[in-house]
């Protein structure tokens, strides 16, 4: 056990912070700092930073070389991810989230090797942003039971249906798709993983917004839309398979990045309660507040050393255990109790909007607020969570009424 | 950076969870639960022989040499067997005040006879009104002639009544001091508590005008305010590992009732109610785990970070444990009410745990101090 940096990794750390420092949203980490707030800027942000991250050799770094990756170690990889959560949170509306989390791993794993040559550079310098068309209005939690058609015309499918729920669609490129391409085998059988470019004709994208007023996800319209079948990734009726694969790597440092935002944003919660005055005095000298602000602190720990361990075991070749399931249910649960914290810091002023001449810091911490009601509900609800740990880690009987998952 | 335990350190849990199966069964610690059975001096001489008294204590004085990593390892299994006796009164508080505030002839006196097994102690802090704020001590001490007067009332001293030496916290001119009682030639009253948990002796301890001798100063001023510092970490990272040890046990009990009793025609882990207790369950366990493990290694390896995750750790590890034992003793139902089932026994460990060496409100205003604000 040991918890310190080997002095290849130290210099490794201190090269990227020194390029981080240069290449950084301009301001980004000062308390003025305010980020772009439409998802057009989000997204061309992202495209900007991506770009150097990919030419100084910091993207995709547990991918092979031939695919535009960095293959470096995964200690490297926690590094960057660490020291890049704060920017792809707090910026870009993580809108890297479904590219670089779940797009890029899913063709490396599943693709040919076409698809892994014409995708994955692309994807990792940020020339293409994915978004995610797996949730249907009466597939939700219930996935396998979506209805999305793709209908085999020569080269091609035929496909149509809707889905919904599909975060920064409409600043997407390309979209990674679940469609039933054969509707008479039982149902998580008859799916297939498509690769859909959002330019053909008869894809629609129209914006749903969300409780924070931000129209954040979409609904994706699909009517006739020729995909050719050199898209399918896997073969036909393994989407099921494709969709679910356990993305251990990009997950486990997907959260970590997320730690360390959240680690950030603690830290500004507790400027924020330094200068805020509450009854003359600052709100950081108020007792109930002082213990609010160490529990967050505690959660954070207990986020970050819980993603240590799974990148432990990572890294000697080993696949976390339950430590490892439990990391979304715990993050999401933990980034709501936090933001409710920042609220009743606040007290009154919790509510103004950003325009408001009494507002604090631009109004985001409602924002944050608001936005974390989604972390229980996004990839998976908390109560999916608690079934797949109770069954598959615990070893919990499964419902005998349930019909699959 | 690497977060899992040598091959070594696994040994040591295999032949722990060995040595207290046999030694420390749940029959056993019911019949103490009824007073029907005491911890003996045998099976302290048993963990001697073992080295667990001397896991920290440097080789040249008798001991390991080990590190905290390897004690949490030891304290994680004790948890899990709910052992009662004066394991962490003696290794940590007593033997970890000597090893970090004796002087050299004190250690070399004082540290072998831990280590060996022959002697037994603990160290006296909490206070009635001001609990463990150092500052406040009423315990005073004071020159007197040649040597010094000690003179004060503890209380929810652990193990004081086996305790061969008592180090007491005491305040004085300088600030707070670490002062050597030997109950045995002193005017020293211990009074056992009644308490709740019956895996643990508490006491009051009065000391009423003890004269002694100057050496037995162990430490004081800013050596002892460092030592005090250290002692507050190490207890809090031990109460730590063995809450996490206890709650995952705990947990096994409520997931192995929940995977058996049938009602309503099927096992009442079907249902998501009890499932979805369960999965908040293992998360917390999971969540204490890794933040008990990092403070174990933080405590030999990182001045800043051994104190924040010892305040960090015993803040989660408590609410966890809590939280196990409550929503476990709700699945077992009314088995889990009854005296007769186990699970109130790590109920009332865990209350207990948590309570001593600073609650969840003092470690986490210790931890705002520590970040700043």
């Amino acid at each position: 056990m040991d918890f310190r940096y080997t002095p290849a990794e130290e210099a490794f750390r201190e090269r990227f912070l020194s390029w981080l420092s240069n290449n950084a949203p301009a301001g980004f980490g000062t308390r003025q700092y305010r980020p772009p707030s439409t998802w057009e800027e989000r997204a061309s942000e992202y495209r900007r930073f991506q770009r150097a991250l990919f030419e100084a050799g910091y993207a995709g770094i547990n991918l092979p070389r031939d695919y535009g990756g960095a293959q470096g170690t995964v200690m490297e990889n926690l590094i960057v991810s660490e020291l890049t959560g704060p920017i792809y949170v707090h910026v870009m509306g993580m809108c890297q989230i479904i590219s670089l989390g779940l797009a890029a791993p899913t063709i490396f794993a599943w693709g040919n090797e076409e698809q892994k040559k014409e995708f994955l550079p692309k994807t990792l310098r940020g020339e293409i942003i994915w978004c995610q068309g797996f949730s249907e209005p009466n597939a939700g939690s219930d996935l396998a039971n979506l209805s999305t058609r793709a209908v085999r015309d020569g080269d091609h499918y035929v496909i149509n249906g809707q889905k919904i729920w599909s975060s920064f669609a409409h600043v997407s490129d390309w979209c990674i798709l679940v469609a039933r391409t054969d509707p008479d085998v039982p149902k998580h059988r008859g799916l297939s993983f498509f690769l859909l470019d959002m330019r053909l004709p008869g894809v629609e994208v129209r914006p749903i917004r969300n409780i924070a007023g931000d129209p954040e996800f979409n609904e994706i319209f699909l009517e006739d839309v020729r995909v050719p079948a050199s898209m399918r990734v896997g073969e036909e009726g393994d989407g099921w398979k494709v969709a679910l694969t356990t993305l251990g790597h990009e997950r486990y440092l997907g959260e970590l990045a997320m730690a360390s935002a959240f680690m950030k944003e603690y830290e500004e919660m507790v400027e924020m309660a330094k200068g805020l005055r509450i009854n003359g005095l600052p709100a950081s000298k108020d007792p109930l507040i002082r213990q609010k602000l160490a529990r967050c602190y505690v959660d954070l720990c207990v986020m970050r050393y819980n993603g240590y361990r799974n990148i432990s075991k990572l890294a000697r070749g080993e696949t976390p255990g339950p430590e490892g399931s439990i990391g979304k249910l715990f993050w999401s649960e933990m980034h709501q109790r936090m933001t409710e914290i920042a609220l009743d810091i606040l007290g009154p002023y919790h509510q103004l909007e950003g325009s408001s001449k009494h507002a604090v810091d631009g109004g985001k911490w409602l924002g944050y607020f608001l936005r974390a009601k989604g972390n229980t509900i996004e990839q998976g609800t908390s109560e999916i969570q608690k079934d797949i740990v109770g069954e598959r880690v615990l070893g919990l009987p499964k419902d005998p009424g349930r019909v699959s998952y | 950076m690497d977060f899992t335990f040598s091959e070594e350190q696994e040994l040591l849990r295999q032949s722990a969870r060995r040595f207290l199966e046999k030694e420390c069964t749940v029959s056993f610690v019911k019949q103490v639960a009824d007073a029907e059975a005491g911890f003996g001096r045998r099976t302290w001489q048993r963990m001697a022989e073992l080295g667990w008294t001397g896991i920290l204590i440097p080789e040249d004085y008798g001991g390991m040499g080990l590190t905290f990593v390897e004690l949490g390892v030891v304290l994680e299994e004790m948890g899990r067997a709910l052992l009662p006796g004066p394991y962490i009164s003696t290794v940590i508080l007593f033997g970890e005040a000597l090893r970090l505030g004796g002087a050299e002839d004190q250690r070399q006196r004082y540290l072998p006879e831990i280590a060996s097994g022959a002697l037994w102690g603990t160290v006296a802090w909490a206070e009635p009104e001001v609990l463990y704020d150092t500052d406040r001590m009423q315990t005073r001490v004071s020159p007197s002639g040649g040597g010094i007067v000690l003179e004060g009332k503890k209380l929810f001293v652990t193990d004081a009544q086996e305790a061969d030496i008592i180090v007491c916290v005491a305040g004085g001119r300088d600030g707070p001091s670490l002062v050597l009682l030997h109950p045995s030639e002193a005017p020293v009253r211990v009074t056992p508590l009644l308490i709740a948990d019956k895996t643990a002796q508490l006491y009051e301890v009065s000391v009423d005008k003890a004269l002694l001798q100057k050496d037995a100063i162990l430490c004081g001023a800013q050596r002892a305010r460092e030592v005090i510092e250290h002692l507050m970490n190490r207890i809090s990272a031990a109460y730590a590992l063995d809450m996490v040890g206890g709650g995952q046990r705990a947990l096994e009990i409520g997931v192995e009732y929940a995977k058996t009793r049938v009602q309503f025609g099927r096992p009442i882990g079907t249902f998501q109610a009890i499932k979805h207790k369960c999965a908040e369950c293992l998360m917390d366990v999971e969540g204490a785990r890794s933040i008990a493990y990092y403070a174990a290694w933080a405590q030999d390896n990182d001045e800043k970070e051994a104190t924040l995750s010892a305040s960090v750790a015993k803040v989660f590890c408590t609410e966890m444990y809590r939280k196990v034992t409550k929503e476990v003793l709700q699945i077992l139902g009314a088995v889990g009410f009854s005296w007769e089932h186990e699970i109130h026994l790590f109920l009332k460990r865990a209350k207990r745990l948590g309570a001593l060496f600073g609650d969840t409100a003092f470690h986490q205003e210790r931890l705002a101090r520590r970040l700043g604000y």
